[in-house]
This record gives C-alpha cells, structure tokens and sequence, in this order.
C-alpha cells in the first residue's frame, strides 16, 4: 500500500534541526517552566488547604451519622410523607458521608500533594525483531511437538468433535418453551361468550351501550383460564357506539356490529400495546406507544403511523337477556404480525 | 521498602518497623516488591474529558453495590399473590410478587426507594458515560493504532449496557415495564422465520407467561454485569499496556507519557473522584424521585398511560418506531414480513454498531497510516472525521426527538402527525447538513490557527509608521503557545487512479474506492505552518514586534525527545 499521503511522516531526516537551514517542521519546545502553587510556598496556605481538607472531612463524619440518626428517626408508614422525609434524609447522609471523603482525597492531592508533572517512555506495542523471532520459533516448535500437523485425521477428529460439543448444549435449550403451533390465532372469543367489563368481567347489556360511549371489554370466562394474562394480552377489546351512518358500509361485515356498537381488538397491530385512546369527535383510535391511528368509521383502517394492519373486528351479537356476546373468534389472528400470521 | 531477607535499610520508628515486616511478608509470597516498582509510578495524564470513562467504571461499581442490595429484598417471581403491604391504595389488589417485593423495597424498607432510586440514576448514568466517553474517543482519534482493540470492547461494552438497562427496567414488573417487554415481544415477532419461536422460548410460551421475569432476572444480575466485568477488565488491561493517549503539547511527546504518579496523586484524584460520583448520585437520588412505579399499577395487558418513555437510551429504537411508516409490511406465499417493524427496531441499531466496530479500520485502509498514535488529535484537525461524528450525534438526536414526539407535539401545539412528517424529513436532512457545516467550521477554526500561528496575537495597539501608515501591533506566539497550533500532520489525498493501468489492466475497483474515500476525507484541508512559511511572514511583515520572549525560553526544561 502506498503511504504517500504522509507528507512529513514519523522522524524523517529532513526533521532533524540542520545548522543553518530553516527545519522543515517545527521542533517540540519540551515542557515549560514548573509554576509553584501557593501551598508550596506559603506555609500558611498549606496550613489553610490541611484545616480544609479537615473541615471536608468532618462534614463526611456528620452526614454518616446524620444517616445512622435518620434511619431510626422516620420509620414508614406507607404514605408519601413519610416516606418522602426518609427518602430525602437519607439521601442527604449517606450522600455527604461518601461526597465530603470524594473531595477532600481530591482538594488533598490538588493542594499538598507534589504536582510536578513527570514523564515515562512509551515502547512500541511491536515487539523486537528477536522477540519476534523467538516467539515464531516457540510457536513452530509447540505445533512440531504436538504432532498434528503429522497426524491429519486428529486434527480432523478434533475439530469435528469439538464443532459437535456445543451442540447438546443447544439442544438442551429447547424445552425453554413450547412450540408456538397456531397459539397467537386463538383467543378465548367464541360464539356465545359474553362481552365483559375489564376488570371486573360484569357482562354488558347492549342497552346500556350509548351512543358515543367506550368500554373496556374482556371475555367473561376469562378468570377462568389458567393464564389469564395470556389470555387477555389476546382477548382485550374495545367497545363503542357510533351512529351506524357514520360507519361506511362493508357488505362482508353486515351483521358484526349491534346497532352500531362495534368491538374491536384492543392490541395494536404494529408492536402490540394496548389501543386505548379512542377520540370521541373524529371515531379515532390512537396507540400511545408509536402513534398509530386507527378510523373507527373506516372499520379501523390505519390513517396514520408505524402500524400497517386494520384492527381486527369482533363479531358480536345480543343473547336473549340482552347481553352482548360474540358470534365467533376473531376471524384474522389479533395483535402484532408474526412470519406464519399469513 | 525492604524486599528480600537481608534488608537494606533499617527501619527506625515502631509503625516503619511493622510496615516493612508486613512489605516482606507480602512480597515474600506474591512478589508485591516488582508490582510495586512497575506500577505504583505509572504515570497519568490529566484532563477532564479523561474522568468520562472513570464515571463510567465508578457507575457500574455503584450498580453493583446498590443492585446487591436490592437483591436481598426482591423476588424475581410472576406467580401472583394478593398485596398486604403498606401502601394502601394498592392493598388486595392482585399483582405479581416481583412488583409487591419492588413495593416492598419502596414502602416498608428503610432505604429500599433510596437504594431503588441510586441504583436507576446509576444505570442512566453509566449508559450516559459510556457514550459521552466514546464520543470523547471518537473525536479525538483515540482509537487509532494501537487502540483499535480497545475500541471494539468499548463498543460491546455499551451493547451490554444497554442490555443490562433493560433487563433491569423490566424486573419491578409494573405497567411501564411490561409495556416495554410487549414492545419487545412485538419486535421479536417481526424477526422473518423464527421471530415467533423466539418470543415462545424466551416466554416460555405466549407473552407475558410466566417464565420472563425470573430469566431477566438471572440475565440482570448474573450473565450479563459477569460479561460487562469480564469486558471492562480486559478494556482496563489494555489501557495500561498501551498508557494513556494523552493531548498534544509542549514537552508531549508520541514516545512519553507526561502526568502525574499513580502513588499518591493520581490514587487520590481518581479514588476521591470515586466518592464524589458516588456521593453526587446518593444526593440525587435523595432529592429527585425517578420511576415511581407504585403510580402505575401491576402490569395488565389491557391499560396503558399515555405520554410514558422508556429509559433514556432506549428511546432512539422507540423514535425509529415511530418515524418509520406502516406501508412496507407485506405478505409473500402465505408468510408475513413485518418491515415496518423489523427494520427500524432490529436492522438500523445492528448497523449503527457494525459502523461503530468498523470505523477505525476504515479510516485506517483509507489513510494508509500504520503508525502508533498515542497524541490525541483536536478535532478541527480532522474534519470530515470530526464532521461524520456530528452527523451521528444528529441522527441520533433526531431519532432520540421522535421517541417524544407525542409530548413535543403537546408542548408546541402541532399535530402530531405534521410533527413526525417534519421529522421524519429531518432524518434524511439534517444529518448530511451538520456534516457540512461542521467540516466547515473545522476548516475555518484551522485556518484562524494558521493565520494565529503565522502573525500572532493581536495587540490592539495601533501604531503610525514614519510614512503616515498605520497598522496594528502583532505579538508574536511564544514557542510553547505556537506548538498546540503548528504540531500536527495534515494527510493528503491520493491521487484517484484511472479505470485501467496504461497496459490494459484494469485498477482493481477497492484501488479506486480507496482513492475516492481519501479524496473524500481529505481534499479540502489546511496544513499546518511550517517554519519556513513563518520565517516568510516575518519578512513580509516586518512592520511586526518579533523578536523572541527569551526568558521563558531560558526556563524551559529539556526533554528527551521529540516528535
Ligand atoms: C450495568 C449494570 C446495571 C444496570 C444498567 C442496571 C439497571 C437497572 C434498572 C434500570 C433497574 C430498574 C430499577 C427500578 O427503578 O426499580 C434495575 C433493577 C434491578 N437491578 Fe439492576 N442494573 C445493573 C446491575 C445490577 C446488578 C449488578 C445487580 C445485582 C447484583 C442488579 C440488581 C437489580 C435488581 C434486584 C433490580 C430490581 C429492583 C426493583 O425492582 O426494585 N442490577 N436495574
Ligand atoms: S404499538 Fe401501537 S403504534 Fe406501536
């Protein structure tokens, strides 16, 4: 590789100070002149920096026993008071105590301890031609000595067995969770299964469903299942009442809604979070985390951000005590995109 | 010190008496004595932008010690009880026992939320070292030859850290933790072909299950701080084979390293500086409450807060989420590739770190500079170097906006959606921008240094020659204050090779590359004065107070050698 972009490259001879020619490039002027500090010369101000670094040095003393004091002073009592007149008390102890030693060991080294600065060499990380020579030397020798480059098939066994080693090791690894099988395509929605208020899984009357009214919707039987939070990191739904006229038709949908109440996946269908905000005025939906928008009158089509998918639409219907049930499961997988969603 | 049996020196005083017995005693069995003589004197350079990584190490010790703490108290378990603490609006509501013992700690044990509080500062802080760190390498080119090594942990140490920050967010299972770990999981899922068995082993089946707490956990407190010790050891070791780099000055050499005693001086400063870092976080934390997670609740699929962030250095993959729109998810013979999701969470943070590993070597194939760099370069003397750094901190920065572009939209009263097109657009924009305008400025600061060099300070001193002239007294720069400015080297580009040698062969295309990359780094560029041209500028301005300050050349101490 060429180096002619070094124009005055490392010590070239031309660098050396020659009687009479003007160098090429300037000389380092070596380290200037040592500058005394007060302390070194006035005894009194080393006398003032010493009672200094003492001074810090009570201060540290205090804050740790101002801890000690405050430890046992305000026990808790759950509430905030207290708990804030402990917090800050503490804090200011334990911080003094370790703070003051901080300065004091740096306001010692700054003013009484000797700041000539010195100097060491540096070698090259490179070793010498004979070290080099030498190391090659051990290297060749250790590899004659160990034979394999004599005896091909175990230096091939050795790798071999040594690639195969951390294979059990990997599989070891695979009862770490099941299989995902169609798991994230099911939720606890069926037909018949009562539309609920989260948390309280009260089932919900369509009637006392307003226009322009939201619900936090879970399934019913949903505290019924093992893994509930599985289940409703799934099942969660959101429940509102338009004006059926504001929502365009979809032939394919007709019959999903109850009089313009529409329930939707509540998981949003970028990175999962829960869709919570629901915009009275304009029927949008927004997810806090990456501002996805969703419009509630386009059956939840995305009109803004990251995320690409319509909200999943659940199928409901009214059972014959006027409760809101669903007619199905939902008919696409809900929540985030997965390589096998489809 | 005495070193062996017979002793060279006789101890006087009862306390020197029992020091040196316990020196032989020690050197006797771990050859404390050679220790002793090679390091205790190592010397130290001085300078603020050095303390950057002391913070860094004297964070994650901090870590160490607050984090054993809360060990003792906190249990690293999802199974779900019904809380009886003293908090009492969250009594008998049902949660998981890692967010009732993260109560715990809070509420009912003294010092827990102080120790909570010391132990999330400390973590925001050592991520905030290690990158104000690396930007203080990166600009100053300490990762030049010898250091590359050296650079490349320091890069798998910040990659740790930030794994090591997240797992720990994650533990008091709160609602803003477990929106973290959905983001997550949604994120992983986005991995084409195995995304979705990787979210089911790392579960231990479907999200949130049962399994992650207590594997985060182990990750937190065992693998991950045991690999970041292990790294940092390894960082350290070679800081001290290779010493410290140190700025460029009078009596600095590339062969010396000029500073202060490891005993006592630099043992002080840096031991004391560790108490003060200490201390400064402990009052913090005293004083500015930070994750308040009791406000939140246990974490539940179903509700969320809006306006909630992440931990700071997180928020560049959350802004990416954001800025990235939703269009190029598509499906392709039945499968779903999740774009939108995959590339800004997973694609762009794996190459912002392949960048940073390759960089040195980079600027290394295209200056063809093998020698050891152990002066620092100032940044104006690098400029498309120092020009690309600006450019990343931008990107970066615009990346880390985004992340709140909800509260920003808010507090500017813009829509949010007209707030992320603007960003968006200052993602592609801003950062080519800056990298001119830096390289500018370097280029400008570098020229002001030649014209300094050259016809020294001005005096303010107006002065009338005897033909009715007048001009303006300059001083000349005393030796030491000119070599700051005229000691560095200016590469040269290389000329760009025609398409083919005039034999017919072509010019292999990484020839050309390299030609074209160094023409690129440094075409435009300002060489430092030599001394001929300030000789020249003498003669020209001979209306100039030259003569030489020779009292602070007589007080000059020598040096061995020099560049
Ligand atoms: C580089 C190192 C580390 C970083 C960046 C880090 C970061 C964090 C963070 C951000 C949290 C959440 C804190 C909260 O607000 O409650 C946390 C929690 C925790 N960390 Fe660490 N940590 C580190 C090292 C350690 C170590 C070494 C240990 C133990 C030996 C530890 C033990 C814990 C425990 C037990 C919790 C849960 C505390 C709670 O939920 O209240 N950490 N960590
Ligand atoms: S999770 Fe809803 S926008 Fe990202």
């Amino acid at each position: 590789m060429s180096d002619i972009q070094l124009p005055n490259s490392g010590k070239s001879p031309a660098d050396e100070p020659d009687a009479g020619r003007t160098p090429v490039r300037f000389r380092n002027p070596g380290l200037p002149a040592h500058r005394h500090r007060q302390a070194d010369v006035d005894p009194r101000a080393a006398k003032r920096a010493e009672r200094q670094v003492l001074a810090m040095l009570g201060l540290s003393a205090v804050g740790s026993i101002f801890f000690i004091v405050a430890y046992f002073a305000f026990p808790l009592d759950g509430t905030f008071a207290t708990l804030q007149v402990s917090n800050i008390s503490l804090g200011l102890g334990l911080g003094a105590g370790i703070f003051f030693i901080g300065t004091a060991a740096v306001h010692l080294a700054k003013t009484l301890m000797p700041d000539t600065e010195m100097f060491d060499e540096r070698h090259p990380q490179r070793g010498t031609e004979a070290e080099r020579t030498d190391a090659a030397a051990i290297m060749v020798q250790g590899g004659q000595e160990s034979g394999l480059g004599r005896r091909p098939f175990i230096l091939g066994g050795l790798v071999g067995a040594a690639a195969l080693a951390p294979l059990p090791a990997v599989v070891l690894l695979r009862d770490l969770g099941p299989a995902p099988g169609g798991a994230l395509a099911h939720t606890l929605w069926d037909e018949g299964v009562r539309l609920a208020l989260d948390p309280s899984a009260e089932p919900i009357l369509a009637s006392d469903v307003t226009i322009g009214s939201v619900f936090h919707v879970i399934p019913e039987n949903l505290y019924e299942s093992d893994h509930f939070l599985d289940e409703k990191a799934k099942a969660a739904v959101l429940l509102m009442r338009v004006d059926p006229d504001v929502v365009d038709v979809r032939e394919d949908r007709a019959g999903w809604d109850v009089d313009g109440i529409y329930a939707y996946s509540k998981i949003c269908t970028h990175v999962g979070c829960p869709v919570a905000l629901y915009e009275q005025q304009t029927h949008h939906l927004l997810c806090p985390c990456h501002q996805s928008t969703f419009d509630l009158t386009q059956h939840c089509k995305v009109i803004f951000g990251p995320a690409k998918r319509a909200l999943p639409q659940l199928p409901i219907s009214v059972d014959d005590e006027g409760y809101l049930v669903a007619q199905s499961d939902f008919l696409e997988p809900p929540g985030p995109s997965y390589w096998e969603r489809g | 010190m005495s070193t062996t049996g017979t002793n060279a020196y006789t101890p006087t005083s009862r306390t020197a008496r029992l020091s040196a017995g316990a020196a032989d005693y020690l050197d006797e069995r771990i050859g404390a004595a050679r220790l002793v003589k090679g390091f205790a004197r190592k010397v130290f350079p001085d300078h603020w932008s050095f303390m950057l990584g002391e913070v860094a190490l004297y964070s994650f010790v901090i870590l160490l010690i607050s984090g054993t703490f809360l060990t003792l108290f906190y249990v690293p378990s999802m199974t779900l009880v019904e809380y009886e603490g003293s908090y009492a609006p969250m009594y008998g509501v049902t949660m998981s026992e890692a967010y009732a013992s993260s109560l715990n700690l809070s509420f009912d044990i003294r010092g827990g939320l102080l120790m909570r509080q010391v132990h999330h500062w400390s973590a925001l802080i050592f991520v905030a070292a290690i990158v104000v760190h690396m930007l203080r390498v990166f600009f100053t080119g300490a990762f030049r030859k010898p250091r590359e090594f050296n650079w490349v942990l320091g890069v798998i140490l910040a990659v740790l850290a930030l794994a090591e920050g997240f797992t720990g967010y994650s533990l008091p299972d709160d609602l803003l933790s477990g929106n973290g770990l959905r983001i997550i999981e949604g994120v992983i899922l986005a991995i084409p072909v195995v995304g979705t068995y990787i979210v089911f082993f790392l579960f231990g089946g479907e999200f949130p299950g049962e399994s992650i707490i207590p594997r985060l956990y182990i990750l937190h407190v065992f693998v991950l701080p045991g690999l970041i010790l292990a790294v940092i050891a390894l960082h350290l070791a070679l800081v001290v084979a290779h010493k410290h780099t140190q700025y460029p000055g009078p009596g600095r050499t590339n062969d010396n390293v000029v500073g202060f005693p490891l005993l006592p001086v630099y043992a002080a400063k840096a031991g004391g500086f560790f108490f003060i870092v200490f201390g400064v976080i402990i009052l913090i934390s005293g004083l500015v409450s930070i994750n308040a997670i009791w406000n939140y609740g246990p974490y539940d699929p179903s509700p969320i807060s809006a306006g909630t962030q992440p931990d700071w250095y997180i928020g560049f993959v959350d802004g990416l989420l954001r800025l990235m729109p939703g269009q190029p998810e598509f499906t392709i013979a039945g499968f779903t590739l999740s774009l939108n999701v995959f590339l800004p969470s997973l694609v762009v943070p794996g190459l912002m770190v392949v960048a940073l590993l390759a960089y040195p070597f980079l600027e290394q194939w295209v200056t063809g500079d093998k020698r050891e760099h152990h002066l620092l370069d100032r940044p104006r003397n690098a400029p498309v170097r120092t020009g690309i750094g600006v450019m990343a901190i931008v990107s970066y920065c615009v990346m880390w906006a985004a992340a709140g572009n909800d509260l920003m939209a808010i507090a500017f009263g813009l829509s949010i959606n007209d707030l992320t097109w603007l960003l968006r657009f200052a993602f592609f924009v801003l950062p080519p921008v800056a990298f001119v305008v830096t390289k500018r400025i370097c280029l400008s600061l570098q020229r002001k240094d030649r014209e300094l060099a050259l016809h020294g300070h001005e005096t303010g001193r107006v002065v009338r020659t005897a033909d009715g002239e007048y001009f303006e007294v300059h001083e000349p720069l005393s030796e030491t204050e000119r070599w700051v400015l005229v000691q560095h080297e200016a590469y040269r580009p290389l000329a760009i090779p025609p398409k083919k040698h005039e034999d017919g062969r072509k010019v292999p295309a990484h020839e050309r590359l390299r030609a074209n990359l160094s023409n690129f780094f440094f075409e435009d560029r300002v060489e430092p004065v030599t001394p001929r041209e300030l000789e020249a500028a003498r003669h020209h301005g001979d209306h100039e107070a030259i003569e030489q300050p020779e009292g602070r050349e007589a007080e000059r101490r020598e040096l061995g050698s020099s560049v």
